[in-house]
């Protein structure tokens, strides 16, 4: 089985860029993933591409084979879409061709474009990730998704706002110098706390942005960057995926999130290695309550103890498990359909030492990448190791 | 979006189950293994079972989880401020509609009903504090 190493990533700043067409953002970050790694568009042997509301954004179906020509690559393009992980997935597979020989160079990456759709028609363009007979048609939207999960969680283990005014906080000071970020404001726990509501308990400051954006990242078989003399000193040593319950109400846990934790364990297993392990992860903060559950899911902390974790200074910079050094979903912003790819990417630079954050770090050996869909009916998690030359 | 004197487009199962909460017969699906789950399912999301009945819902349910939803999608802008909320009716749970933002809260005791919204006049599960 060939090791899968990370040969180039590839993002275009996240933001606010209603008029760009997805083929054109996705041109700009696949060429950038291309140029990293030294790899030219024809040595591609196939494309997966995340993306989640094309048609509903920019009137789009079959974006496998227009994001391969915007690129330059005439091979097999593969569409993923499982709502927000839509490009973790296409990871996952990507990984998995090249393992069985199938290819020795890949393309993975992903696209959104949404701020075009106004903050009502991404709301509504978002909401189709949940059930439309039983939660659309309730009134639920996703940032009211997570404030069902926020409320449980408080309910079942305790923890406030406040708690979780610390997560964006911290998101939005490690996202500073990331010229790739939608924010790179500081915000303060009050501001946070005096934000208005969007979904009580959740504010304004406890959600990540509406935005446009793209990624890429060149997966190539451990031969062939041998063979080529590539530099890629990154592989994804672990892949996983859960799945559950498309509605929340069908799940046993309002609070708790099963898909990540069998993505983990499968992961885990994958790369032979445990929570313990991880020097920083990249998790999927659409919201503050998400980055909570995540690591509790993850393995870092027991369900219940993550709330804590950013207000006790645990996964900050200088933490004991710096999370979502990028800004995360929260400040990096979270172009969907492309945010799986740009959790990679920004973890392969943090991991080469060539992120503006890397010098916070203390040399990481191990990455680890959450991303999820929905209200985490799906969820990829990958493990990313720096190999020894 | 305004109100139309069309309505939606008829959804089998869904539709069923909202004529049946408007006539006070309620209903949900259980298993064998005493799994509840909602129309329209030929198989129990939880456990495979394909031995499916229908079984009287509840009479009333708890509140586990709501929001105040203050920014909707277009279906509902006249609506906000209302509130969704997630219900346990034993069996099964169901996410439903409160109109009046400060009605309920957790542990409120709840019955199901179908209301319309402001919006659209759509049919809506609503949950209505007993």
């Amino acid at each position: 089985m060939s090791e899968v190493r990370i040969a180039g990533v590839g993002l275009t700043p996240f933001g606010r860029m209603p008029d760009r067409t997805g083929r054109d953002l996705f041109a700009e970050a696949g060429l950038a993933a291309l140029d990293d790694a030294g790899v030219v568009p024809p040595a591609v042997e196939h494309l997966f591409f995340g993306n989640f509301m094309g048609e509903l954004a920019e009137h789009q179906g079959h974006q496998g084979p227009l994001m391969a020509e915007a690129v330059g690559v005439n091979a097999p393009a593969t569409r993923f879409e499982t709502a927000c992980a839509s490009s973790g997935v296409a990871v996952r597979e990507a990984v998995k061709t090249v393992r069985n020989g199938e290819a020795d160079v890949v393309l993975v990456g992903g696209m959104e474009r949404m701020t075009n759709m106004g903050t009502a028609g991404a709301t509504d363009g978002l909401s189709i990730a949940a059930d439309d007979l039983y939660e659309i048609r309730a009134g639920m939207t996703f940032p009211a998704a997570y404030a069902l999960m926020a409320q449980a969680y408080f309910e079942e283990f305790g923890g406030s706002v406040e708690d979780l005014a610390h997560v964006a906080v911290k998101n939005h000071d490690n996202a500073l110098p990331n010229e790739y970020a939608q924010y790179r404001n500081a915000i303060t726990v009050e501001q946070a706390l005096d934000a208005p509501r969007i979904a009580d308990p959740l504010g304004l400051f406890d959600s990540c942005p509406i935005s446009d954006g793209a990624s890429a990242a060149v997966l190539v078989s451990d031969e062939f960057a041998e063979r080529e003399g590539l530099d890629a000193p990154v592989s994804i040593t672990g892949s996983g995926q859960g799945g559950d319950k498309l509605a929340l109400h069908d799940r046993e846990w309002l609070a708790r999130s099963p898909a990540t934790e069998r993505a983990a364990e499968m992961a885990y297993d994958d790369a032979g290695i445990g929570p313990d392990d991880v020097d920083l992860a990249e998790v999927h903060d659409c919201f503050t309550i998400a980055e909570v559950l995540a690591i509790e899911a993850l393995g870092f902390y027991e369900d219940g103890a993550g709330i804590t974790a950013a207000r006790d200074g645990e996964t900050t910079r200088d933490g004991r498990l710096p999370v979502n050094v990028s800004g995360g979903l929260k400040a990096k912003g979270h172009p969907v359909g492309a945010t799986g790819v740009a959790q990679i990417a920004s973890l392969t630079k943090l991991l080469r030492g060539t992120h503006p954050r890397s010098s916070d770090l203390d040399d990481p050996r191990v990455g680890l990448a959450h991303n999820a869909g929905g209200t985490v009916a799906s969820a990829t998690v990958h493990v990313l190791e720096v190999m020894d030359r | 979006m305004s109100r139309d004197d069309t309505e939606a487009p008829r959804e089998d199962g869904f539709d069923d189950l909202l004529d049946a909460v408007e006539e006070g017969a309620g209903y949900y699906l259980s298993c064998a293994n005493g799994h509840g789950s909602l129309p329209p399912r030929r198989v129990c999301p939880h456990c495979g079972s394909q031995d499916l009945s229908e079984e009287p819902l509840p009479d009333s349910g708890t509140i586990e989880t709501f929001t105040v939803v203050r920014v909707a999608t277009p279906q509902f802008a006249d609506d906000a401020p209302y509130v969704t909320a997630v219900a346990d009716f034993g069996e099964v749970r169901l996410t439903g509609f409160v109109a009046d933002p400060t009605a309920v809260e957790v542990g409120t005791t709840v019955g199901v009903g179908v209301g319309r919204t402001e919006t659209t006049g759509d049919r809506v599960l609503t949950l209505d504090p007993r």
